[in-house]
């Protein structure tokens, strides 16, 4: 017999990692990037890889040199900001400018608060909204050679876009103050995403493969995504827009699969998991109808990720026997 | 068939429960017993003897330091070698009697065998406690205190624990499977101790033979039920008993007896049942042997005081070996040490590596798994940042222990050591 370890109990322990969790999200991932290659050929692999090379070269870098750390790669989180930071960019955006925003994602959004778990905004959203605000026309620029024009049909007195910059669907709703005619919406092209937009935003149909496949693995539950989905349906549908638009176009299902049910930065208990993903499918709508973007999520997320504290303070698991003191009290 | 289960948390570890088939075998039989004279919750027990005294089986060796303390018992006929200080599994001092074994000795002492039908509840309440038995789930508590509830209190039930929901550990199952009757008429003693009509067995689905077993038994009295648990941890633990079967739970702080139970492991009704029927004190358990690095497991029949090492054979890879389950028992740094009441099993482990400590990613995996509805991951912190207050504010002092957070931690972090420490230190505070 060797030297005996002693430790507190217990003394088993799940097979369940940070990396598997996280090695999940990243093959959750893959189908959206199918589809942005797909849509957007090579340009969308080569901002997918400087999004994600600059990623891990900040984490490194900053581990190695300013916090004397092991190296964090493998746990793959700064893999999953890089992709999700390329699923936010157009793919004709210059290399620099993703450069920058990988590293205000990695730097100032995650490793400035400490790293992984520390920080309280979802890094890639962070560098995509520093880029959005810095390069605001590069942002909104789209890549005229893919389609655009498809729901133009659909679109009552759809004129004055300009097809040949090219524009994203959302964008050209806002023009028209939301109003389209449903029956001829051409949904099997908005599900398998060959319209302009983000990398990762377009194709709705492989995130729902995303979402599956992190639901199979119980990498995430479903309260997140469903109480940003249904509360943005509700609301779109209740003001007069077509709720089936407002999903399916734009990131609002990239924002609710992936970017809300960040770990770190979303609320721990399903109450306050659902009353966020409510806040953000709500102020997503706002934004989008009545704000000064096209698009909300991002910022809607960021919001739902500031009042994460405080829905943690107010809701927190009803403990066991407390529910019977209560009644006694009264009683 | 309805299982019960709790509603609360909960976690599903691998069962390993490869000794539930073999019977209880006579553990070893050694030379020289030591009896540690902290043998129950509460202060240590006074010994009665002195080096060079004769003893019989069964004789008192130590009687009870205080209210909250048990009666010892020679397990053999022998000469009392030793009054000392040993070192327990988890190296602190304690002081034990030692007793070497007269091989010829067949001499042994007991009390009058009771009628459960006809004796009174004091008689047998009194009986339970000379008998020194204590809590055999691993808790150790003192039995007779708990079979006399404070006064204003009103038990309703007894339930018997018969859920073992510790992985590896089968000693619970053999007994029942192999005991059922004697269980049953120590659950109907219990019963009558306290005065209630109705008794509940708890057994996890996954003990098919012993639900059978018990049930068979169970049908000889009346208001005695078997109630099939769902397969799921802590379902053993004391609150998540009662919450599965009674759908009560036991308000913060506050004992069983508050929402009218009286909870008792299944091994504990059978040493009672000894101590009644047949006037033997408790001077040994059954536990189990198990894990990959044990030569010899199984469930055996063991004296107490009989030193670790006679009754497992641990092979060379062996670097940890646990006292009792995995989930709740403790790793011991010392292994010349004698068994005790309170010791249900000897796990041997074989550890390759220690997965490294991650970052908490604030999953809320230890949210889900808690059964009290505590947030380790907040206690953890708070007991990191020394906030005493905050953390018994957060209910700290509700935790159970049961190590489900740090089980399911996908980060590896030691939730429970922090919490263990923090609930030492808000107790500071009071």
């Amino acid at each position: 017999m060797q030297e005996l370890i002693i430790s507190g109990s217990p003394h088993a322990h799940t097979t369940d990692t940070v990396n598997r969790r996280m090695w999940n999200v990243v093959i959750a991932l893959l189908p959206s990037l199918g589809v942005a290659l797909w849509v957007f050929g090579l340009s969308a692999l080569w901002v997918t890889l400087v999004a994600v090379g600059a990623c891990m070269a900040t984490e490194w870098l900053i581990e190695r040199y300013l916090f004397h750390r092991p190296c964090t790669l493998s746990n793959g989180s700064a893999l999953i900001t890089g992709l999700l930071l390329a699923f936010n960019l157009p793919n004709i955006l210059p290399w620099w400018m993703v450069v920058i925003g990988a590293v205000v994602a990695i730097g100032i959004g995650k490793m400035s608060f400490g790293g992984l778990g520390c920080n309280i905004w979802n890094p890639a959203l962070v560098g995509r909204v520093f880029l959005l605000l810095s390069f605001p026309a590069a942002m909104t620029t789209w890549d005229s050679a893919v389609n655009s024009g498809f729901i133009q049909a659909a679109h009552t007195g759809a004129s004055g876009v300009d097809a040949s910059t090219g524009a994203t669907l959302l964008a050209t709703l806002k023009s028209h103050g939301h109003v389209v005619d449903s029956s001829s919406v051409d949904w099997l092209t908005l599900g398998l995403g060959d319209m302009n937009g983000s990398l990762g935003e377009v194709g709705s149909i492989a995130i729902l493969l995303g979402l599956a496949w992190m639901l199979i693995t119980r990498v995430i539950t479903w309260h997140i995504p469903v109480s940003v989905l249904g509360s943005a349906a509700l609301l779109s549908w209740a003001t007069g827009a077509n709720p089936g638009i407002e999903l399916l176009a734009g990131g609002l299902m990239l924002g609710a699969v992936f970017m809300a049910t960040d770990y770190v930065t979303s609320p721990m208990t399903h109450w306050g998991q659902i009353i966020y993903g409510v806040l953000i499918g709500v102020l997503t709508i706002i934004i989008r109808r009545w704000g000064a973007y096209p698009e909300g999520v991002s910022f809607a997320i960021l919001l739902g990720n500031s009042v994460t504290p405080l829905i943690n303070k107010y809701c927190r698991p009803r403990r066991f026997g407390m529910r019977k003191i209560r009644k006694e009290a009264k009683a | 068939m309805k299982k019960y289960t709790f509603r609360m948390g909960g976690i599903h570890p691998p069962q390993h429960k490869s000794t539930a088939d073999s019977p209880i075998q006579q553990g070893p039989v050694a030379p020289l017993l030591t009896l540690l004279l902290s043998q129950s919750i509460g202060a240590p027990s006074k010994p009665l003897v002195k080096p060079g005294d004769k003893v019989v089986a069964g004789q008192p060796v130590a009687e009870p330091g205080g209210f909250v303390s048990s009666w010892i018992h020679s397990p053999c006929c022998g000469t009392v070698k030793k009054l000392e200080r040993v070192r327990t599994p988890q190296g602190y001092p304690v002081d034990a009697i030692t007793i070497e074994r007269d091989p010829e000795g067949t001499e042994s002492f007991s009390f009058p065998p009771l009628d459960p039908s006809t004796a009174s509840s004091e008689e047998l309440v009194q009986r339970v406690r000379e008998a020194g038995i204590v809590g055999l789930g691993g808790a150790t508590f003192p039995t007779f205190i708990k079979l006399t509830p404070p006064p204003g209190t009103k038990p309703e039930c007894v339930i018997l624990n018969g859920a073992e929901c510790e992985p590896y550990l089968t000693c619970d199952d053999r007994l029942m499977r192999e005991h059922a009757a004697e269980i049953a008429e120590g659950a109907y003693c219990l019963m009558r101790s306290v005065g209630v009509r109705y008794c509940y067995i708890g057994i996890e689905a996954n003990k098919p033979e012993a639900i059978a077993a018990m049930k068979q038994a169970a049908e000889k009295y009346q208001g005695m039920k078997v109630c099939v648990l769902r397969t799921k941890y802590p379902q053993g633990g004391e609150k998540q008993l009662i919450a599965a079967i009674m759908g009560r739970e036991v308000p913060s702080g506050a004992l069983p007896v508050a929402v009218g139970a009286i909870v008792d492991n299944v091994a504990t009704a059978y040493a009672v049942q000894q101590a009644v029927v047949l006037g033997k004190p408790l001077t040994g358990r059954v536990l189990t042997v198990t894990g990959e690095g044990a030569l010899n497991p199984g469930n055996y029949y063991v004296e107490l005081g009989t030193p670790l090492t006679m009754i497992m054979q641990a092979d060379e890879r062996v670097n940890k070996v646990i006292g009792g389950g995995p989930m709740m028992g403790k790793a011991m740094s010392n292994l010349d040490t004698p068994s005790t009441k309170g010791l249900s099993g000897v796990l041997t482990m074989c550890l390759d590596s220690t997965p490294d400590i991650q970052p908490c990613i604030r999953c809320a995996a230890c949210y889900s798994a808690c059964p009290m509805g505590l947030e380790p991951m907040l206690l953890a912190r708070q007991a990191e940042n020394g906030d005493w207050e905050y953390a018994a504010q957060s209910g700290v002092m509700d935790c159970i222990e049961c190590g489900s957070c740090a089980y399911t931690c996908p980060s590896n972090r030691r939730l429970l050591d922090w919490i263990r420490y923090s609930k030492t230190q808000v107790r500071k505070l009071k």
